[in-house]
């Protein structure tokens, strides 16, 4: 089977004053039709950049330097704006962190799903709205079509984003990218979407990006997992492997960071240090200045990428040290 | 002896319209007067060197409770009083905080620092003004408070902007500490934080709660962020505590069904896939809040009680809930 | 569907912290800084041009008793015989007047320089003045909120629903003439903008975290407005200040034009454009459009620093 997405060295650089900062730093991943890829780091790794990147949303000073990005075969990258606009909604969608980021305010939530539906494809405002509803429907609202008459303002948070993921879905894209879609909701909100998105990646051949912090959320989704550190993947493989097995010494240390996994009162293991500026990198290996593994080999080159589960590190860490 | 009492504690916000609004509604007969009853009756203690944890999602009134017992709000009923003696007073409604000994710690690092003015001043000025620094101790003091922060004393000089999110909430608990509190109270104080940093600064919080003795009250929305540093737990539902007991025994055996739900739809680390169980139904507004337990639109137990009565926090075993389930049941004639 | 109300503070934003600085972050000096300001204003050459235009109309004007050709003032250095030269013609004084003479015989340029002296002193007290005006209306309403701000801020409205000119020609009349007069007319007509502008700032900046965490410190409300507040609202306050200087100049040209401001025996750009308007229908038009040309110059220059002072603290663009 094809991937529905596939980023092969992708690279976006921002120039600043300070001089050009790279953001996203040679990231490749592809993700099957019907799994979600958890694309996991903290604040500055790069993570909501690449999803931007991947939908070609860079603007200046900012701008894609490298890479290819393969929609069902189709370079994103190599198309006119114009063929561009008309990929994007149909073939690859965006679900933003705030949903007024797609939601006009002063519109009906029908009328604009309905318009979101004929801009691709040319049916009648009544059958638009009937597909506006069924969209509905597939994420689990109760009474879609009261709700497609209402304004987004009178909708509550959790109910704004469930709109704005059935907008991404009216098309039944090849690809969704979802960037930090239940930061903002409350826990119990979170779980009645997350147990959705699960449900309709189950269903349909919708490929999914779920960019996000959150390692519980990535866990309790995700197939596979992308890690992101200073711009890079710096491990990724399959979601049980990398949480159960992490072989990067950041990934062990993102996961033990979490107090769930230890018991009341004990301290938490912690990764020392901040995050780097992407403007004053290290040499060699980014993570080296906080890693406890560091030796030489890591100030001198950075390590290369490697198969299946993978660890962009020198010093890979194996089964019997976890 | 507690060293926090809350009792009976409500508040409400209403929005006071002006003179145009008030003509139009009474020329159009509507009423725009709206009121949020943002907590009602709350009454709980917190105990010299407790940690107590505040738990619950948007709308629970969470925050309010913590900037009622800071004094940034005073009670629309009840009272707040440390060391018997209330935190704030409310005249004409402008509230006035009477006491130095609790302190807040803000969520938001890069907005609860003043972006104008240098660290060491910041953490200075309180206790200058209060008389509890004299001006030459004032320096050294501040990099006492610093060092014990886990920063550089010499980092005093610096603006907030040069700082990461977790040095600046380092340098919002040494302004808290620098007040010598005996109550501290942190609303979300780690929820912007990165996973990484977020440990950083729980650690520091464990390891000065042990060094100082602090009491605090320790708001937040992540469940396991408040096993592990509080002794107890309150859970919050639309501005009431449904659930108290030690932290232990609530995660352990949790005996609110709003409870249970919550712990049942946190994704946890390291249980797989789908192995949450989400709650139905959306967050009710505190607009317009359901009859009786706000609870019973989305609890799987409710029944024709729930939706006439609500049932006050009382013990069961250890604990403390707020159901009508465990008090004869949820059906009418139980009543 | 029920309204989404908040009214909790609990809005989660794990990525809210940008990874602008870091630990070991060079100092960034005050000095630093300034040489950034500079730097980014420096993007713009029109800016520059505007800016050193200014700096020499300034220099000529409060130089103006050393580099003007004649004193303006001196009745007795004044010679009928010169009246009405044509710019570039040579006078009985045996110098040439570039820009001509007026119908006492005056010399244009001293006059233009003379008068520019006086537009700048009018324009920058009340700018000045009528910020400090602004400023303690504008706090004091975002500040202690209630009535006392509906009150304060519904006088705002009503004097800004009425043009400035007007008001400032109504308190002229009523006041009389005179340099302290006229700038005393200019910042009761131009206080409201700044009073709204701080309101409007302070109003954001007082629902932040960290007035709140003054408050609850406890700091006292003087400590809060004056070390918390007013450094936060002042930055926006001087573009606009900028910008009034400029709409102050141009106010007090207006009134002397209107022959309310300033007498021609102490010339302002606006009583010598009034004085020469007298002459546009014959050929002497020399006589407006010089002085004309100067104010032209001098109010789109401080309004072009101003905007790109705007566009470089504007957070949106800085990079």
């Amino acid at each position: 089977m094809s991937a529905a997405l596939d980023v092969r060295g992708l690279t976006t650089r921002f120039d600043t004053r300070k001089g050009p900062v790279t953001a996203v730093n040679d990231v490749s991943f592809s993700v099957q039709p019907g799994r979600i890829m958890g694309l996991v780091g903290e604040s500055g790794s790069g993570k909501s950049v690449t999803g931007f990147s991947i939908l070609g949303l860079i603007d200046a000073p900012g701008q894609i330097t490298e890479g290819q990005v393969l929609v069902d075969g189709t370079d994103l990258r190599s198309l006119s704006p114009d063929a561009l606009r008309r990929m994007r909604g149909k073939h690859v969608a965006m679900v933003f962190q705030d949903p007024m980021m797609t939601l006009n305010p002063v519109l009906r939530v029908g009328d604009q799903m309905a318009m979101a539906v004929r801009v691709h494809d040319r049916v009648s405002k009544s059958a638009a709205w009937d597909r506006a509803r069924q969209a509905l429907e597939t994420v689990g609202i109760p009474a879609p079509a009261e709700r497609l008459r209402a304004y987004p303002h009178q909708l509550s948070g959790g109910m704004r984003q469930r709109v704005a993921i059935a907008t991404a879905l009216l098309h039944r894209p090849s690809v969704i990218i979802a960037d930090e879609p239940t930061t903002a909701l409350d826990v119990s909100i979170q779980g009645q979407i997350l147990a959705e998105v699960r449900r309709l990646a189950d269903e349909t051949d919708t490929a999914i990006v779920w960019v996000t912090h959150d390692l519980a959320v990535v866990s309790s989704l995700a197939d596979d997992i992308c890690v992101m550190y200073a711009g890079r993947i710096v491990e990724s493989g399959s979601a049980e492997a990398v949480l159960s097995a992490p072989k990067h010494p950041y990934t062990r240390g993102l996961i033990d960071s979490v107090p769930a996994r230890h018991a009341p009162g004990q301290p938490l293991p912690q990764i020392p240090g901040a995050t780097p500026q992407l403007i004053n990198l290290p040499q060699g290996c980014a993570f080296r200045p906080r890693c406890p593994r560091a030796t030489d080999l890591c100030a001198m080159q950075p390590p290369q990428a490697g198969e299946a589960h993978f660890a962009l590190c020198h010093h890979p860490l194996t089964g019997s040290q976890t | 002896m507690s060293l926090l009492t809350v009792s009976g504690v409500s508040k409400r916000f209403e929005n006071a319209p002006g003179p145009i609004t008030r003509l139009a509604d009474r020329l159009t007969g509507q009423d725009s007067r709206r009121t949020v009853h943002a907590l009602s009756d709350v009454s709980l203690s917190v105990a010299q060197g407790e940690v107590l944890g505040l738990v619950g999602e948007s709308g629970c009134g969470k925050s309010t409770l913590g900037r009622l017992v800071s004094g940034i709000y005073a009670p629309s009923d009840g009272d707040i009083r440390l060391h018997g003696q209330p935190v704030a007073t409310e005249h004409r409604g402008s509230v006035t905080k009477t006491t130095t000994r609790v302190q807040m710690i803000h969520q938001d690092p890069f907005a609860s620092l003043d972006p104008r003015m240098r660290v060491g001043e910041t953490i200075a000025e309180g206790p200058r003004q209060h008389g509890l620094w004299s001006a030459s101790e004032a320096a050294q003091n501040t990099r006492d408070l610093l060092e014990q922060v886990g920063l550089e004393g010499a980092y005093a000089d610096r603006l907030p902007h040069q700082f990461s999110g977790g040095q600046r909430q380092r340098i919002a608990i040494a302004r808290a500490l620098a007040m010598q509190p005996d109550l501290l109270v942190l609303d979300e104080a780690v929820a912007s934080l990165d996973v990484s940093i977020q440990a950083q600064v729980l650690n520091l919080f464990m390891d000065l709660r042990k060094r100082l003795g602090l009491t605090a009250i320790f708001i937040s929305h992540d469940l396991g962020v408040v096993r592990h540093v509080c002794d107890r737990v309150a859970i919050m539902y639309l501005g009431r505590v449904v659930e108290m007991g030690s932290a232990e025994t609530l995660y352990a055996n949790p005996q609110h069904p709003y409870t249970r739900a919550l712990l049942a739809s946190v994704p946890t680390l390291g249980t797989g896939r789908a192995a949450f169980h989400p709650i139905k139904g959306e967050i009710p507004s505190p607009l317009n809040p359901p009859s009786g337990c706000a609870f019973h639109p989305r609890c799987p137990h409710a029944g024709p009680r729930c939706h006439a009565e609500v049932r006050m926090l009382s013990d069961i075993g250890t604990q403390q809930s707020a159901c009508h389930l465990h008090h004869g049941g949820t059906s009418e004639e139980a009543a | 569907m029920m309204p989404d109300v908040s009214i909790d503070h609990d809005t989660l934003s794990p990525d809210g912290a940008t990874s602008t600085t870091a630990s070991g972050a060079p100092v960034q000096t005050r000095a630093a800084r300034l040489r950034a300001f500079w730097s980014d204003f420096c993007r713009a050459p029109v800016a520059v041009v505007s800016l050193i235009v200014i700096i020499l109309l300034a220099v000529v004007s409060f130089g103006a008793p050393w580099v003007s050709p004649q004193d303006p003032y001196d009745m007795a250095s004044l010679d009928w015989m010169d009246a009405f030269l044509k710019p570039g013609s040579v006078g009985a004084g045996g110098y040439t007047h570039w820009l001509g003479t007026d119908n006492v015989g005056r010399d244009m340029l001293s006059a233009i320089f003379y008068g520019l002296r006086t537009s700048f002193v009018i324009g920058l007290s009340a700018g000045v003045l009528a910020l400090a005006l602004g400023i303690c209306v504008g706090l004091s309403a975002a500040y202690f909120g209630g009535r006392l701000e509906s009150l304060l801020m519904r006088i705002i409205d009503l004097q800004l629903s009425m043009p400035a000119i007007l008001l400032a020609l109504v308190l002229v009349a009523m006041m009389g003439q005179g340099v302290g007069q006229i700038i005393l007319a200019l910042v009761v007509a131009q206080y409201a903008y700044f009073a709204r502008t701080t309101h409007g700032a302070a109003t954001v900046e007082r629902g932040k975290d960290y007035i709140e965490a003054a408050r609850s410190t406890p700091l006292p409300a003087r400590r809060v407005v004056f070390r918390h507040l007013l450094p936060n609202v002042l930055p926006p306050l001087i573009v606009v200040a900028t910008v009034q200087v400029a709409s102050a100049i141009a106010l007090e040209a207006t009134l002397s034009f209107l022959g309310v401001g300033l007498p021609l025996t102490e010339p302002s750009l606006g009583s010598l454009i009034s004085n020469g308007f007298k002459y546009i229908h014959t050929d002497r038009t020399w006589l407006s459009i010089y002085p004309g040309v100067f104010l032209m110059i001098t109010v789109v220059a401080i309004n072009l620093v101003g905007d790109q002072v705007r566009h470089v603290l504007d957070p949106r663009n800085q990079r």
